[in-house]
């Protein structure tokens, strides 16, 4: 039973699975501190793609260099988003702050289809190409490469969380803003700072991405959706927990479009979805 | 001075009457045929391809040209006394109620004794019920939907080969690469989008699979636009087929060549059919990587090179136009020439009469610029029975018809080079 096939779709699913990890922290994260859920997530990621695109057409970047440019460029939208939209409606009714996101995500989609047109595009040579061959099992470079990346950003996002000053102020911020704020916590540079993260890790996600998907206008749609299915099965606000659901979902897919039938192996994802929230609302990781 | 001028009026108002009267009867010496297509609206590009295809073909008939074209050599009609044809474009807007209504007004007002169209599927089925209930004769060049021949119309006509015949071609193709090549094969399977397009595709080649004497090993479904084609590829790969067909729109079409590469997997041929495999993005997206990917494709300017009238008349529609013939333009054109023909055959404008002459009615592939063996309609569908696909090949960034190998401007590449190898 367990054959090379299986072997490759299992290791296949885990590397797909840890991106879906990365593009979920950023949006549990901003979830976690300040209750917001952020529907432009995906489209944060489309940008992270479209940078290092253009970077490698216009100027032979590779992505791998230009990774660190969309990170940043990212970090300052995500900051602006935070600073003209989100600020202002933080205390609003939560259909206000749906409409919101999912206003920035209207415009940047369709911002993209007007300046990038809905062509189909892809990088086509990087600096790490090719597959490793294990015995019969193939594993290709960029995405190993992109799944190494989701890793350590997504590694580097939970250190920052839990074992560094800033944040135990993020953390302070999210479990009580106005007794953070009595502290000496400026709680606004806080969010200013979560949306930052968010928005950064969606970037760098994009940029791992770009090296082996395809980009066009719509593309954070499918990535976005598989996101807030992760969050809401590690438990909102959990990074652990959207690290481990991320991973869970990339193998679900592969395994159930393996073993059973691929038109339908986003079903099994949804059903697990729907049995986490049924058994344990809270989330995987979650606590009550 | 009064007087005069009424007199003057008179005068012309006579003039104007005779010449009124005289128009109607010249009128009777021009054959009228009605052509329905997508004038505006989003397909308005192709519509006006189709337009000028069609008035290439009408001058074609009505005056002399030097090509191996029904009624080219001749002017007019010659059993109807040499009389012109006329075509009285209408435009469906590619709206299916439209496309009807259309029909109705050519055949009531316009007294069209022939119609043809509507490129779009959906309109060419609504269009053909109009005139199969007035029982006026209605040739479709361009519609691929199996069903518009199932349905039993006694005046539906078409000469493209459809979805069920491009699927026989692909066996019919390996059967000719195993002649030729001494290539093994002998199992396939399909991956394909499971809507409308997807399912058509794999019903088709299960059924020409059997007929032909291959094995379908895996037949894979999956929904449009996922984020990984891991499990889907991994499903095919498990079953180890020797040429794979996939059926993909643009986007799925690139992810799964990429999946392909990423794990390593080139079975003897990808065998597309057509649809994002054959589109721009593809070939630009993917570059290297998606060379040596085979699709059906209906025509290909290449066919000139066996072919030298492609060539000729694609002069004449470029000169004319600005721009090269294409699939669709080359169909609508052949499509044109055919029905003159059956009426020039019939002798008649009588529409039961050019039924009985499309029935009865067979022309040679030499006499077209199409890749056909010819025309014959099926005596039940009426369905063009020797109309065929042609297979292309990506090399070098270009598209080459690699079979029938009688017409290929290349030699096929078989197998597919592995991955490692390129």
């Amino acid at each position: 039973m367990f054959s090379t096939e299986l072997a490759q779709t299992l290791l296949s699913g885990v590397l797909m699975g840890l991106i879906f990890s990365l593009v979920a922290v950023g949006l549990t994260l901003i979830w976690g501190i300040m209750d917001i859920v952020n529907f432009a997530h995906g489209d944060f990621l489309m940008s992270g793609m479209y940078i290092s695109y253009w970077m490698y057409a216009l100027w032979g970047i590779d992505p791998l260099l230009s990774l660190p440019v969309s990170g940043a460029f990212l970090f300052f939208l995500g900051m602006v988003a935070y600073r003209l939209v989100i600020r202002r409606i933080l205390g609003a009714p939560m259909l206000i702050q749906i409409f919101a996101t999912f206003g920035i995500m209207i415009l940047m989609r369709y911002l993209a289809f007007y300046f990038f047109k809905p062509n189909y595009r892809s990088i086509q040579q990087t600096l790490l190409s090719g597959n490793i061959d294990l015995h019969g099992v193939y594993l290709s470079i960029p995405q190993l490469a992109a799944a190494a990346g989701a890793f350590l950003t997504t590694g580097a996002v939970y250190v920052l969380i839990h074992k560094t000053r800033v944040g135990g102020a993020l953390q302070a911020t999210a479990e009580d803003r106005e007794a953070a704020a009595l502290m000496g916590i400026n709680t606004d540079r806080m969010f200013t700072l979560a949306w930052g993260i968010g928005a950064a890790t969606a970037g760098i996600a994009g940029s791992l991405l770009s090296t082996f998907f395809y980009i066009f206008p719509e593309v954070g749609g499918i990535f976005g959706l598989i996101a807030f299915v992760a969050v809401t099965l590690g438990g909102f606000g959990n990074v652990a927990g959207a690290f481990v659901a991320g991973i869970l979902i990339g193998v679900v897919e592969a395994m159930a479009g393996y073993l059973y039938d691929p038109a339908l192996k986003t079903v099994f994802v949804y059903v697990l979805f729907l049995g986490v929230l049924f058994f344990r609302p809270q989330g995987l990781l979650g606590v009550e | 001075m009064k007087r005069r001028f009424a007199n003057v009026s008179g005068m012309a108002m006579a003039v104007a009457l005779t010449a009124l009267l005289a128009m109607p009867a010249a009128a009777v010496d021009k054959v009228r045929i009605g052509a329905i297509y997508p004038l505006t609206g989003p397909a308005g590009s192709t519509g006006a391809e189709l337009k000028d295809a069609i008035t290439l073909a009408a001058d074609i008939v009505n005056g002399k040209y030097d090509l191996d074209l029904p009624l080219a050599r001749t002017q007019g009609l010659p059993n109807l006394k040499g009389a012109q044809v006329e075509v009285i474009f209408g435009d469906h807007q590619g709206k299916p109620d439209v496309g009807q209504a259309e029909a109705e007004r050519m055949i009531t007002t316009e007294k069209v004794v022939a119609l043809m169209g509507a490129y779009h599927s959906s309109v060419t089925t609504t269009a053909s019920i109009a005139a199969e209930r007035h029982k006026v004769p209605f040739l479709n060049p361009e519609s691929t939907d199996p069903k518009l021949t199932e349905r039993g119309f006694r005046y539906f006509f078409r000469t493209t080969p459809f979805d069920d015949q491009f699927a026989e071609n692909f066996f019919q193709f390996l059967n000719d690469v195993k002649k030729q090549k001494g290539a093994k094969i002998s199992s396939v399977a399909t991956v394909y989008e499971n809507t409308n397009f997807g399912t058509g595709v794999n019903n088709a080649i299960r059924k020409n699979a059997a007929k032909y004497g291959y094995r379908l090993v895996a037949d894979v479904a999956y929904a449009e636009k996922g984020t990984s084609a891991i499990a889907e590829v991994q499903k095919v790969k498990a079953a180890a087929p020797d040429v794979v067909m996939p059926a993909s729109y643009t986007a799925d079409a690139i992810l799964y060549m990429k999946t392909f590469k990423d794990l390593n997997y080139a079975p003897q041929a990808i065998l597309a059919m057509d649809a994002g495999y054959i589109s721009d993005e593809f070939k630009k997206t993917l570059g290297k990587d998606g060379e040596y990917v085979l699709s059906r494709e209906v025509w290909a300017l290449d066919l000139a090179k066996k072919k030298p009238m492609i060539a000729k008349v694609n002069e004449i529609y470029k000169k004319r136009f600005g721009r090269d013939m294409n699939g669709n333009s080359a169909r609508s054109f052949t499509g044109f020439l055919v029905l003159a023909d059956a009426i020039n055959r019939a002798g008649s404008t009588d529409p039961e009469k050019i039924r009985e002459a499309l029935e009865k009615y067979t022309l040679g592939g030499n006499m077209m610029i199409m890749p056909w063996d010819g025309v014959a309609f099926d005596p039940k569908t009426h369905q063009n029975t020797k109309g065929r696909g042609i297979i292309v090949q990506l090399v070098s960034g270009e598209w080459y018809t690699v079979w029938p190998f009688d017409l290929a401007s290349r030699d096929v590449v078989w197998p597919m080079p592995a991955w490692g190898k390129r």
